[in-house]
């Protein structure tokens, strides 16, 4: 049995109601559960979670800003009896690393990628970002988001879910207990899926900012219900 | 003496072929001219190797893949021209920061901006004094043929992973594409490697790892740098290679590396032949730069003459060397241009007079 928890000691940094804390358990569940702590390396991003080393107890190493699924690909191939994942915001991943995940996912990298969509740059002072509502107000879109000048929320999800190379793509949301473990439910599965050696898994976990883009965490909250889960649907997308 | 025999190789595939004899099993890439021989010859070794090849989505993308193989434990390359160089900045400061052994080739081209895909020396500032942020250096070997090209390679791999450091191979497309007899036939490293004990390869046994370049606690970073200084330091003082050609009685020495000292020195040969005494000093480590070793050539008289295929990038490290910048000349072309030896000549008989 292996003793050592996924998860360190180490008090988390992360504002009170951010997603991120959520999620780190969440993985960190699932890895233990599925006893695979000592195979794990983990990709961690430029965002709120870049110092997600400090929390996660296996070996961890910080890609340059969206690089991630590069820097999986390459550790993959070189251990592909190890479990490689990748854990990155929508800023790192929807935006300036879109080309990386279009193509890690299309190769058929068997790697898993937990995409924590919040809805805004987090660490950068709340910036929009491409997964922004349309008329969401944050720091670069004053006025709120204006698909005249803006363009529409990225769905991901959805373009990586029409590829060959991919084996299963879910959305869920941490804002509820349901969410919760559906979340822990769907990471597990994009585990198994690697574990399998089946091809490339991706959860996009819709998570919410407490600081940027809403008033209060209950705005937050209420906003996912009333338009996130509209425009980004939860459910399985593939697999 | 083993019974090696020279065969007739292009430099590019020489490069691969020293990578492949030092034990690289995984290179990542993105086609560009005049550089393309090598990414397609690493496709076929690696296959045969039962290496890794990935023909990435761009250069940004194909050092980050080398990022994470390298942290994974593999002897890593990628290689690419000018253009797809200044992509892979980024991904080489990562590596020094994270401590990373890589190989990096730039088979340089003609440019700024998309330039044209004739050989060039203009990315030896980019190369030899950061072109990437932060504080950080890397060895930049700078081969004239294409036995160097296979050398030079083969031994980059050790000295990335002795400085657990980049390391930078600058050529450009005419020793790229020449075809020259070369010895390729070295003891394959990939065989009996030890195992790193720094790679990330999961925690079985011991205490996870972390590999990274953020320091964010109080003079944590600066600690680091100093550390990562000392590296360079060592450096410094233990991997300056240069080679010297007729300098002991010569009163003009010229000073050029790669393509550009090929051409030196044919015209010092022929200077000789009329009784000038010309010689030839030539950088192979352009970074660490040989100043002390330049240095000790000037006799008080001497004259240097500094040939690039630039604007004149290197000569500013010859003016570091040479106190005296009257005596330093330089002849230079541009844009895919290559130095012609009757300019030169002209130029040398004029310095001499
Ligand atoms: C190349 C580069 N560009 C920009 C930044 C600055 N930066 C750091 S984090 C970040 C956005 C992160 O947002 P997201 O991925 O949504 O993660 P979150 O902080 O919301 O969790 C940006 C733009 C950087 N570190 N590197």
């Amino acid at each position: 049995m292996d003793k050592n928890k996924s998860l360190t000691d180490v008090k988390m940094h992360y504002c009170t109601g951010c997603g991120h804390s959520v999620i780190h358990r969440i993985v960190c569940d699932v890895i233990d559960e599925l006893g695979v702590r000592e195979k794990v390396v983990a990709v961690a991003p430029v965002g709120c979670a870049v110092i997600a080393y400090e929390y996660w107890n296996f070996d961890v190493t910080e890609a340059a800003h969206g690089r991630c699924p590069a820097v999986a690909t390459g550790i993959k191939r070189v251990l592909p009896e190890n479990i490689v994942f990748t854990y990155q915001g929508d800023g790192d991943l929807a935006a300036i690393g879109t080309s990386e995940i279009i193509h890690a996912a299309n190769r058929g990298e068997k790697i898993t990628v937990i995409f924590v969509n919040n809805g805004v740059y987090g660490m950068t002072g709340g910036q929009m970002a491409p997964t922004t509502m349309v008329g969401q107000r944050t720091a670069t879109s004053h006025k709120g988001r204006d698909i005249t000048r803006d363009g529409f929320p990225l769905k991901i999800s959805e373009m990586i879910s029409i590829l060959d190379g991919v084996k299963y793509v879910e959305r869920t949301a941490v804002h509820n207990k349901e969410g919760i473990s559906r979340t822990k439910e769907a990471i597990k599965k994009a585990f198994n899926v690697q574990l399998n050696n089946e091809g490339f898994s991706m959860v996009e976990v819709v998570s919410l900012c407490p600081v940027y883009g809403a008033k209060s965490i209950k705005e937050a909250y209420q906003r996912i219900d009333d338009t996130v889960t509209k425009v980004y649907p939860l459910g399985v997308l593939k697999g | 003496m083993t019974k090696a025999k020279k065969i007739l190789i292009t430099g590019n595939e020489a490069c691969g072929e020293g990578a492949v004899k030092a034990g690289c099993r995984f290179y990542a890439g993105y086609p560009i001219t005049p550089q393309n021989e090598l990414t397609a010859y690493m496709s076929r070794r690696m296959l045969e190797e039962n290496g890794v090849f990935i023909q990435s989505e761009s250069e940004l993308a194909a050092v980050s893949m080398i990022f994470g193989a390298s942290l994974a434990g593999a002897r890593v390359m990628t290689t690419s021209s000018s253009p797809g160089i200044s992509l892979k900045q980024e991904g080489i400061s990562y590596l020094a920061g994270c401590q990373l052994p890589a190989v990096i080739v730039n088979i340089m081209r003609g440019g700024p901006g998309l330039g044209n895909i004739a050989p060039s020396q203009a990315d030896y500032f980019q190369s030899t004094k950061g072109g990437g942020h932060g504080d950080y250096y890397m060895v930049v070997l700078a081969p004239h043929n294409a036995q160097e090209m296979f050398d030079f390679t083969y031994e980059a791999f050790d000295i990335a992973d002795k400085y657990r450091n980049p390391v930078m191979i600058l050529s450009d497309g005419a020793l790229g594409q020449m075809m020259e007899p070369a010895f390729v036939d070295r003891k394959d490293k990939a065989k009996g490697r030890k195992q790193k004990n720094w790679i990330l390869n999961g925690c079985k046994a011991r205490k996870p790892r972390v590999i990274r370049s953020l320091y964010l606690k109080d003079g944590e970073l600066e600690a680091r740098n100093k550390d990562l200084q000392k590296k360079f330091d060592k450096m410094r003082k233990d991997e300056v290679k240069f080679e010297r050609y007729k300098t002991n009685d010569a009163k003009l020495i010229m000073v050029a590396y790669g393509t550009s000292a090929r051409i030196a020195r044919s015209c010092c040969d022929e200077l000789r032949k009329k009784g000038k005494a010309a010689g030839l000093f030539r950088p192979i480590s352009l970074w660490p730069f040989p100043y002390k070793q330049l240095e000790s050539l000037d006799k008080g008289k001497t004259k240097f003459l500094v040939i690039e295929m630039s604007a004149g990038q290197m000569v500013e490290d010859v003016n570091l060397a040479i106190q005296d910048r009257k005596r330093v000349y330089f002849h230079g072309r541009m844009g895919g241009g290559i130095p012609d030896e009757k300019d030169i000549i002209n130029l040398a008989n004029r310095i001499l007079k």
